[in-house]
């Protein structure tokens, strides 16, 4: 069952000057998930983002967000979504709680700040000033602050860039508890491992297009298909055996390990029972799955990290 | 509404909270103005016939480097601001642009009415005896001069791209208007050319404002300088809306 839209983007385009940043963007977002854009740095992403939130217009296109036109109704949509912008700041001598304090007064219906700041684990630096915050806790602040109206969308802007694998895997999971609470949350990031981690559905951007949309699951499964097994054994003459396995399409060894690539998805289930059935005395097994990484690189023809 | 209280409310605290912000926008006007108060200070018999420097000119002269000040601080924290995406993020609430803007003015004009008064308070400990400034039109006079002339500080944060030339750029295109003024060389004396641009510099009509309010004009006699500066402010107002950028 798909759940109703609440961001749809049809056709938009937007230039600065002779460069197209963004051309013939499409996509829509659905109630409940958590969507995302991905792509290097300079596709086009943080430019996408920001027109649907109201803060650019597209030069052609429409977009329609929570029914409303972002451009035309921004004040109305203000206070029913909630934005975390890439690199933003605040003032460097602002107090945690004066921020929250500050967004609160702007909104209608504002939630507990208190408890927001709890949630996120910022209590003990309520009066601390913005620039004595590390990374993690100003990316926790801005999470705040798009929360503090209780929006129905959340717009996240590469939410996780310069952070350690530590925080970032603390910001996943208050981005999940966002849509644990019903709420749909609209992202950007170049991480493929923060993409295929977190979301339901993702959009590849490249060069200002839209190459193609899918949960990370099908993107893998069209576009990389590929399966990789490694197995070691002392057993040399097996590698003819693996080579006879249905779907198999190269069997690389050396010192004892083979390297074994083909398609489907039973080729794991496959060489477990060739293994089997030729009692090949196996001493590691390991899988390779392909990631949205080699599906970028597969889509794009270069690497997401250029 | 409630957003501008709150918002001009803290960017005061915040303000106050970088102590050498506030000795350079507070601090040096006033010392600045008691340092060459006592360095001209008349005494004996001159006490009476003070010169016009220490009686009118030098407080003229303080009350617009209060004006300045608060201009380029003004010019500084938008760059900062903008640079640091400070303005985008408080553009994306529903707080509107101008509510934005008009906190730090109010802020600005507040500082500029605490230097003033913390001037006047240094002023008496000096001042010759005989000087009854009308201390409360001249208030009103400066902070209507500070209000005009900050929306230079628009014009010139509009076009100045970084915080680094923020600074540089308003003092180099606001101190030397001091020079054609009037304050230190009466504009009758100076070459046509200069006297022609004399015209068409701000800090003219403010000295004229401020030197002749507290002289003891009435408000009629300068309703031409207010004119001025009321122009002044809705074209750098207007220019600056369409040419102001938030990022």
């Amino acid at each position: 069952m798909l759940s109703r839209s609440v961001v749809q983007v049809t056709g938009i385009r937007k230039t600065y000057g002779a460069t197209i940043a963004v051309d013939d963007v499409s996509f829509d977002v659905r109630e409940g998930e958590i969507f995302g854009l991905i792509g290097p740095n300079g596709a086009g992403k943080t430019t996408t983002m920001e027109c649907v939130e109201g803060l650019r217009a597209p030069d052609r296109g429409e977009i329609s967000v929570l029914g409303l036109n972002p451009v035309r109704d921004v004040y109305t949509l203000q206070n029913r979504i909630g934005v975390q912008l890439q690199e933003a700041q605040l003032q460097k001598r602002i107090k945690v709680r004066e921020a929250v304090g500050l967004w609160a007064s702007l909104y209608k219906r504002p939630v507990d700040g208190n408890r927001l700041l709890e949630q996120l684990g910022l209590t003990d630096k309520r009066d601390a000033w913005f620039m004595t915050l590390s990374g993690g806790q100003k990316q926790r602040l801005f999470i705040a602050l798009a929360l503090i109206n209780d929006p129905e969308l959340v717009f996240l802007d590469e939410l996780t860039t310069g952070l350690d694998p530590q925080a970032r895997r603390a910001i996943w999971e208050l981005v999940r508890g966002i849509r644990a609470r019903g709420k749909t949350v609209f992202l950007t990031t170049h991480l493929m491992e923060e993409a295929e981690r977190l979301c339901d559905r993702v959009a590849i951007i490249d060069r200002g297009r839209i190459i193609d949309i899918g949960t990370p699951a099908e993107l893998v499964r069209r576009h990389a298909p590929e399966q990789t097994v490694i197995v070691a054994t002392p057993d040399g003459a097996s590698a003819e055996q693996f080579q006879r396995i249905p779907g198999v399409e190269t069997v690389i060894g050396s010192d004892g390990r083979f390297t074994i690539r083909g398609r489907g998805d039973d080729l794991v289930t496959r060489v477990i029972a060739c293994v089997a059935d030729n009692h090949i005395k196996v001493t590691d097994f390991r899988t390779e799955r392909s990631s949205l990484e080699d599906v970028f690189l597969n889509v794009t023809g270069h690497s997401i990290r250029n | 509404m409630r957003g501008l209280l709150t918002l001009t409310w803290l960017e005061i605290k915040i303000f106050v909270r970088e102590p050498l912000g506030v000795i350079g926008t507070v601090g040096i006007p006033v010392l600045m103005f008691v340092v060459l108060g006592r360095m001209f200070r008349p005494v004996g018999d001159a006490r009476r016939n003070a010169p016009d420097l220490v009686t009118t000119d030098l407080p003229v002269l303080a009350a617009i480097l209060i004006a300045l000040s608060a201009v380029l601080s003004l010019i500084t924290i938008i760059a900062i601001y903008r640079e640091g995406g400070i303005l985008k993020r408080l553009r994306a609430t529903p707080l509107r642009a101008h509510t934005i803007l008009l906190a730090h003015v109010v802020v600005k004009l507040l500082f500029t009415a605490l230097t003033l008064g913390a001037m006047l308070l240094a002023g008496r400990r000096f001042y010759p005896a005989n000087i009854h400034a009308p201390v409360v039109s001249f208030s009103i006079a400066l902070l209507f001069s500070t209000f005009c002339i900050i929306s230079i500080g628009f014009l010139i944060a509009s076009v100045v791209p970084t915080a680094r030339f923020a600074q540089p750029v308003g003092t180099l295109l606001l101190y030397p208007m001091l020079g054609v003024s009037g304050l230190f060389i009466p504009i009758a004396s100076l070459p046509p050319a200069a006297q022609a641009l004399a015209h068409i510099v701000p800090l003219t009509y403010v000295v004229s404002l401020l030197r002749g309010i507290w002289r003891g004009d009435g408000w009629l006699t300068h309703i031409g300088d207010m004119a001025a500066l009321a122009l002044i402010f809705l074209v750098c107002t207007t220019v600056s809306a369409r040419v102001f950028r938030w990022e």
